[in-house]
């Protein structure tokens, strides 16, 4: 009696082993159809690019058509580098960030003091809405308020601001969730010692939550790191380093858009998408280990 | 509501027909009564009677909440603290939690003296090493972590990260500490710890502590404040209370009719 149950049982399991195997195979190979993409590229700038990359490739700026042109003619290695789009870009995520910190903390912490208000849920909202707005808008946007009225002309600043604009939503998210973990009892500890509100903030709230703040701000940059068309539209290039926030300044994706559209350039779209993309890998690693560290 | 108010000379504390509302339903009803100093005064009663709720009033938490109202007075030598500065009044009025609730960005050391710090009163460092000694001392946590006061808090033991917390409302020269059964979250002997604590701890400070446990109070505590559906129902000795409890409600409650 027990072995003829085991037998049915057997019977009715080997339909769905089948089952199972299937809904596994398709499983792993829809893994693979996901991630394949992101594989190949990575092969392929890796391929492409690896005999650019070079301390010059870094520290000088990029070379005019003609030695490009040369170089390409007797199969040599392209002179020239990257150095005024690093520059550039390292200049405009520090001043988005600059601005988009403590305007996103501190409307995060606004958020998060008022829960359920009218107002705090407008702010939210226009908040998510504005991080679906298309990146170029954003470029418009500053273009029309930095570059028409307050740089009078393309700017690193502009540019910086059209980024700030795009980071923002992320950093308010970031903040409001974290502090939203943080045990209440903690900010009442503090408060019951006779802590003036501003110092529970600064000395409790953002120390115990910081490691979820720096995941946004992470994120943010990582975000920004490889915009190109807002800053088309603002901080328009520069062929030489700038340091000037007012004056045009490089981006290295605005470098690989000049590059694209130059026949003798080609052979460094791909060493310097090689290193935005090293950049952004990285930012990402970083942010998720924070992350981690958090649970 | 039986005659219980004893009318206490010279009170650490007086409370004067306070009442609490969470959205209009009040949780606490006309409460009157006064707190003898240097005493543990135990506020007993079935759960959601408003132990909580009263004793959150005395160093006015509710007012992080906007759903709270709080009527009446509390006099603070003669003073309403709801007519004085949230920060002074906090300053003279301890607070000690159920859960331990160290701050878990800060050592052992910065979690003692972290009234000071919150409030920027700079001190010199021999000024903050008497302190926090004194204070651990006081909690008896001193001899535990004496070698790893710059350690995380959040890294002692339970029953040690009360002890820290109740050093951290210590540090600051309070004269009233408010408990909020501070002794739920540990095992038996961290209890017994912090009981024995407190014993000793009134000689300089009164002490208001909410508990559920009807033998904790019968140990330590001096005076006891019966509530029930948010009116105090009786006050007294404690000793009198337990062998002769005068409003039938009590009775109930210490026989274990409810609660
Ligand atoms: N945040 C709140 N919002 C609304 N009502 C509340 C809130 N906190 C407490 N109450 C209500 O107030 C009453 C008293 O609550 P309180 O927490 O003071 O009780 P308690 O005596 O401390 O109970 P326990 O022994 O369970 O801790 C309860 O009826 C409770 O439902
Ligand atoms: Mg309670």
């Amino acid at each position: 009696m027990n072995a003829l149950q085991a037998t049915t049982y057997q019977d009715k399991s080997s339909g769905r082993i089948w089952k199972d195997k299937f809904i596994q195979g398709l499983v792993i190979f829809l893994s693979v159809v996901t991630i394949s993409p992101i594989a190949l590229i990575i092969y392929k700038l890796f391929v492409e690019g690896y005999k650019q990359i070079s301390l010059g490739f870094i520290i000088e700026n990029t070379p005019d058509t003609f030695a490009a042109m040369t170089a390409v003619a007797n199969d040599e290695r392209i002179p020239g580098g990257i150095a005024n789009g690093l520059v550039g870009t390292l200049l405009m995520i520090v001043l988005a960030s600059a601005i988009a910190i403590p305007v996103g903390v501190l409307t995060g912490i606004y958020l998060y003091e008022n829960q359920g208000k009218m107002m705090a849920n407008l702010i939210r909202n226009i908040s998510d809405i504005l991080q679906g707005v298309p990146s170029i808008v954003l470029g418009l946007i500053s273009y029309l308020w930095i570059v028409k009225h307050v740089t009078m002309g393309f700017s690193a600043l502009a540019g910086s601001v059209s980024l700030a604009i795009m980071m923002l939503p992320m950093i308010v998210r970031s903040t409001e969730e974290t502090l939203k973990m943080i045990p209440i009892t903690l900010k009442e500890a503090a408060l019951a010692l006779g802590a003036p509100y501003y110092k529970v903030i600064l000395k409790v709230l953002i120390p115990t939550g910081y490691s979820g703040l720096l995941t946004g701000i992470l994120l943010g940059i990582s975000r920004i790191l490889g915009e190109t068309a807002p800053l088309m539209l603002t901080a328009l290039g520069s062929s030489t380093i700038n340091l000037d926030v007012t004056k045009p300044t490089s981006a290295v994706p605005l470098l690989i858009w000049e590059f694209y559209n130059d026949p003798n350039m080609i052979g460094l779209i791909w060493s310097s998408s090689l290193l935005l993309m090293a950049f952004v890998l990285t930012l990402n690693i970083v942010s998720k280990q924070f992350a981690a560290k958090r649970r | 509501m039986t005659q219980t108010i004893a009318e206490i000379k010279n009170p650490a504390l007086s409370i004067r027909d306070l009442s609490i509302a969470y959205d209009k339903n009040y949780a606490v009803k006309n409460v009157t009564v006064d707190i003898k100093k240097n005493t543990v005064t135990a506020i007993m009663g079935p759960s959601g009677c408003g132990k909580s709720t009263l004793l959150r009033a005395l160093n006015r938490m509710h007012e992080l909440y906007e759903n709270i109202t709080t009527e009446g007075k509390v006099l603070l030598h003669e003073e309403n603290i709801y007519d004085m500065s949230t920060i002074k009044l906090r300053r003279q009025m301890g607070m000690v939690f159920q859960r331990p609730n160290p701050f878990p960005t800060m050592s052992i050391f910065d979690n003692v003296i972290a009234g000071y710090k919150l409030n920027g009163n700079s001190l010199k460092k021999k000024e903050k090493d008497e302190i926090v000694e004194r204070s651990l001392r006081d909690v008896a946590l001193w001899d535990e972590v004496k070698d790893s006061l710059h350690k995380k808090g959040t890294f002692l033991s339970g029953g040690q990260q009360q002890r820290l917390c109740i050093a951290r409302a210590l540090a600051f020269g309070p004269e009233i500490i408010l408990m909020d059964e501070p002794t739920s979250a540990l095992d038996p002997i961290a209890t017994s710890k912090v009981e024995d604590l407190l014993v000793k701890l009134k000689e300089h400070y009164t002490i208001i502590l909410v508990t559920h446990n009807m033998s904790q109070a019968a140990r330590i505590s001096d005076y006891s404040l019966f509530m029930y559906l948010g009116e105090l129902v009786e006050y007294g000795k404690t000793k009198n209370m337990f062998t002769n409890p005068k409003d039938p409600r009590t009775e109930q409650y210490l026989t274990g009719k409810f609660g």
